[in-house]
């Protein structure tokens, strides 16, 4: 059995994550913000995009692996392999056009 | 002698605001009479009423409170990784803007114009590749949003 991991949440608290949704993916997705519990089997950037998808319409549409769609874990910019944990705050956006 | 020895680090200012910037006193603020500064190199963002083919009427900068600075921070260590330099800049507007309105500005001081030159172009090839401002523009057609472009990628990645 593996060794529990010192980070895991205490018994009885469902690991959560915070979303958020920037631009032109806020307005097609119909939502600004919200807190979802981790799923199970998800453990990186692609996984929760993959879950997300499971919704459906607007959500299997617009995060489909080949659209051009950006994210950001704990306000860092983030990789497909980036790791999701309880706790942590993901965004996800267009490409991003400042300056 | 060589005088990279003696480039000490000055500051590096950040910040995020719907306000105007007055470009003359940032910069004079900015190299506060250091005698060790050569080199003051600027840019600056203004809005255009021309994009993609159609007359823009207004722009709206959204941006992502919190990573916005975030990331701006970290392009400016990156700057200071690469070059010696002594101070950075960087202000960027959030908000509703028309033609003719200032966007950004960049900053940079350093004690020659090579490093100044460099680190500025730099600062805002990252900052249009990874910093999280969006915008939407509204044109004759309607509102929409604007693309990144191919071009603004090339240009980060030609630091690499």
């Amino acid at each position: 059995m593996d060794p529990i991991p010192t980070d895991c949440p205490p018994p009885g608290l469902e690991p959560m994550l915070n979303l958020l949704y920037f631009a032109r993916l806020r307005e097609v997705l119909g939502r600004e913000t919200e807190r979802i519990e981790l799923p199970a089997d998800v453990s990186t950037v692609a996984g929760l995009a993959a879950w997300l998808r499971t919704r459906g319409d607007a959500w299997e549409r617009e995060l489909a692996p080949g659209k051009t769609w950006r994210a950001a874990v704990n306000q860092d910019m983030a990789q497909p392999d980036t790791p999701v944990r309880d706790g942590d705050e993901v965004a996800f956006f267009p490409p991003v056009t400042g300056g | 002698m060589n005088d990279r020895a003696v480039v000490v680090p000055g500051k590096t200012e950040v910040r995020v605001q719907p306000e105007d910037f007055d470009v003359g006193s940032e910069i004079a603020r900015l190299r506060a009479d250091n005698p060790r500064v050569g080199a003051v190199a600027t840019f600056i963002g203004v809005c255009r009423d021309l994009n993609d083919g159609s007359q823009v009427a207004e722009m709206t900068l959204e941006h992502y409170p919190g990573m916005t600075e975030r990331a701006l921070e970290k392009i400016a260590v990156e700057a200071r990784g690469r070059w010696d330099l002594i101070d950075i800049l960087i202000v960027h507007r959030i908000g509703p803007m028309h033609p003719t309105d200032q966007i950004v500005l960049v900053a940079v001081t350093s004690s020659h114009r090579g490093e100044a030159f460099a680190a500025c172009e730099f600062l805002m090839d990252y900052l249009k590749t990874r910093a999280p401002f969006w915008k939407k523009e509204s044109t004759g057609e309607g509102a929409r949003w604007v693309d990144a472009r191919a071009s603004d990628d090339a240009a980060a990645g030609r630091w690499s």
